[in-house]
């Protein structure tokens, strides 16, 4: 599904590289974690597979479902089904959360040709997904994402994931800022989205959600590379050994 | 030996002084009305003013009022559905006030042009101070408009639309509201029209003690208008005003506001939305006077600039030495959208009081790209997203008015000029 070779991108405004080199393919139904320590790149491949204007690809393609993506603009790939579950979601005064919901819905019904959803019907389904993931509706009367705090904008990210039923979701260090039981519930939501035709990447910087949400692959990234893969296991002796070997390996 | 010299006078203002003496017996008005008016076209003959007048800097109305229409007795007007559904309007078409009336519990309607022939307009002629160009020209002119009372304690529980139309030509209108101790009202001044117009348009408002007032001005003339425009109010002991001003069309456009506190405890808040496009000049300058002590004032003004547009937002706030505890705060926030555009911002505290809090901030942005990103990372279009970011830029102005069917109405208004200019 996902098919990133030899990878090479820059940040546009002073040029540094920051990814060098980096190949990665994920199937269709798999969950695959990408590891690495800070600064290795993780939340800028996450960005660029998103589309962010604010890096450059300056070799190397990556293919989703066979075709390629870097000429397309963040909102192409995400009604082609790509979703980044951010890092930092973004607060954005003055926009309604629900009517956001809606167009983003809506816009991703356009693409696969289908009828914009009736408003009951959008209703339901985001109560539903709210009530799945312990959310209040309350919150969603907000304007985006303002005044929610750091576990309930990870949960809105995956709120949005569920109601956009996308096929290939990236989620960037989704378990910072979570409590243990919130890390549950969005975990229980993520594992929900399991699905034959949908992959998974789940970028982390630690072990932790990798207990809740089991992978299927592991990757570790150093220096814009990847320069180990393995299953589960490989995250393991991560969290038991640190990066140091692996990366002592690869240098 | 100082030479003095008059310049020459420009078309538009030859236009004014004759059309003045051709309007002269046309025009309602006792004997203090009409000295009024011979003192108001004085100060018309001794020119319009320039940037080198302080108040009019930014917009220097002797070099852009270029032409002046001639008054067209066959422009026909007629009133249009109110921005809040099942307001009660009172139109002024071709700035002519209508023999039908509403019959409206509470409320008493009197025809301007009456209250000028009888006199009793005479006192709210005075202009307010040595630079007022647009009292002077509304106080030569104006023939007609409404005197609305609402009496004491009354609660109006829908809004009074006061709708000025025009369709061509000259219209010189006033409006005069007065709310009584204790009431409260919504009132809507529509200003829009069709024609290659100039209007100048005053308003008085009278808030009585305790009187609670909204006042929304939806200003959506074409842009072959110019339109030049007062709104002044008194505020009396514990009186409460919120004053909306939404400009969104005319070619140039001048908006005045003269707010005064005249008793403790009144509170002041202006918000404000102007949105910019085309090759057009709007500029909205208040004057605020805290005049006594423990009153209270917030401004806030966003603006959305394209195309060539050119925009102004003067604030004022004068806090006088006996003012003490006086709370006023201002911003000015501007979204530029295009390289042509042009927001030019002028905050001025005057602070003679010792015991107050005043602020005032002013910013200029463009669209935030990572909001951008995040929201076209949800399949959101570019266009789409940059159309939902700029409403959201000046939703947040309109969603602090608190109540849904103005809220809804003033929304729909700003979906037809994001239809029309997205």
């Amino acid at each position: 599904m996902l098919e990133i070779k030899n990878l090479h991108a820059r940040i546009v405004d002073d040029g540094t590289e920051i990814i060098r080199g980096l190949n990665l393919t994920v199937e269709a139904g798999e969950v695959a974690a990408i590891m690495g320590p800070n600064g290795s790149g993780k939340s800028t491949l996450s960005y660029i597979l998103a589309g962010r204007e604010d890096y450059e690809v300056t070799e190397g393609d990556i293919l989703y479902n066979g075709q390629s993506i870097l000429e397309m603009d963040p909102a192409e790939r995400a009604t082609s089904g790509i979703f980044l579950a951010f890092q930092y979601p973004m607060e954005i005064p003055g926009v309604a959360t629900m009517e956001f919901l809606k167009v983003a819905m809506n816009e991703q019904r356009k693409a696969r040709g289908e009828e914009p959803l009736k408003i009951p019907e959008f209703l339901k389904r985001v109560k539903d997904a709210a009530a799945l993931l312990d959310m209040d509706m309350a919150m969603l009367k907000r304007p985006l994402n303002v005044g929610f705090s750091g576990g309930e904008k990870k949960r809105a990210e995956i709120l949005q994931m569920k109601l956009l039923e996308p096929k290939l979701c990236v989620l960037d260090e989704t378990d910072s800022g979570l409590d243990i039981d919130a890390l549950k519930i969005v975990s229980e939501g993520v594992n929900a989205l399991r699905a034959p035709d949908r992959a998974i990447v789940i970028i982390t910087h630690y072990q932790r959600l990798l207990q809740y949400i089991v992978p299927d692959s592991v990757h570790v990234l150093y220096r814009g590379q990847v320069v180990k893969s393995g299953d589960k296991s490989l995250a393991l002796d991560l969290e038991a050994n640190g990066y140091a070997g692996v990366i002592g390996q690869a240098a | 030996m100082n030479i003095h010299t008059t310049p020459q006078r420009t078309p538009a203002e030859t236009a004014l002084i004759d059309a003045f003496s051709d309007r002269l017996s046309l025009l309602p008005g006792d004997g203090t009305v009409m000295l009024k008016r011979d003192d108001a076209i004085e100060a018309i003959k001794s020119g319009l003013p320039t940037r080198r007048i302080e108040s009019w800097h930014y917009t220097d109305l002797r070099r852009l009022l270029t032409t002046v229409p001639d008054f067209d007795p066959a422009a026909a007007a007629k009133a249009i559905a109110p921005v809040v559904e099942g307001s009660a309007v009172l139109p002024v078409l071709n700035g002519v006030s209508s023999t039908k009336l509403p019959e409206i519990e509470g409320i008493a309607v009197q025809r301007l042009s009456e209250k000028l022939t009888d006199g009793s307009a005479a006192p709210g002629l005075d202009p307010y101070g040595a630079d007022d160009a647009i009292g002077a020209l509304n106080t030569a002119f104006v023939a007609d408009g409404y005197f609305v009372d609402i009496a004491d304690g009354t609660e109006l529980d829908k809004p009074v639309e006061l709708q000025n139309l025009q369709a061509g030509g000259q219209t010189h209108v006033r409006l005069s509201v007065r709310v009584g101790v204790g009431a409260k009202a919504v009132i809507v001044e529509r200003q829009a029209g069709e024609g290659a117009a100039l209007v100048s348009s005053v308003s008085q408002l009278l808030l009585d003690e305790g009187a609670e007032a909204t006042w929304l001005i939806v200003q959506e003339q074409p842009d072959t208008a110019t339109h030049l425009a007062q709104f002044k109010a008194h505020l009396g002991k514990n009186a409460k005003l919120t004053l909306f001003v939404m400009n969104a069309g005319g070619k140039l456009v001048r908006q005045e506001v003269v707010v005064r506190t005249t008793g403790e405890g009144a509170d002041f808040t202006l918000r404000g939305i102007n949105l910019l496009a085309g090759d057009t000049h709007t500029d909205v300058t208040m004057v605020l006077d805290h005049a006594v002590p423990h009153t209270a004032s917030t401004e806030v003004i966003r603006n959305v600039v394209t195309g060539r547009a050119r925009g102004v937002f003067q604030g004022r706030i004068n806090v006088h030495q006996y003012a003490q505890k006086t709370n006023a705060k201002m911003a000015c926030n501007t979204l530029l959208l295009s390289d042509d555009g042009e927001f030019s911002t002028k905050p001025e505290l005057e602070i003679f009081a010792d015991d107050v809090v005043c602020g005032h901030g002013a910013t200029v942005t463009e669209i935030d790209h990572s909001h951008l990103f995040y929201l076209m990372a949800r399949g959101i279009d570019e266009k789409s997203a940059r159309g939902l970011l700029v409403k959201a830029f000046v939703a947040e102005v309109i969603e602090e008015l608190d109540d849904e069917a103005i809220v809804e109405a003033l929304e729909t208004r700003l979906d037809g000029w994001f239809a029309a200019h997205g």
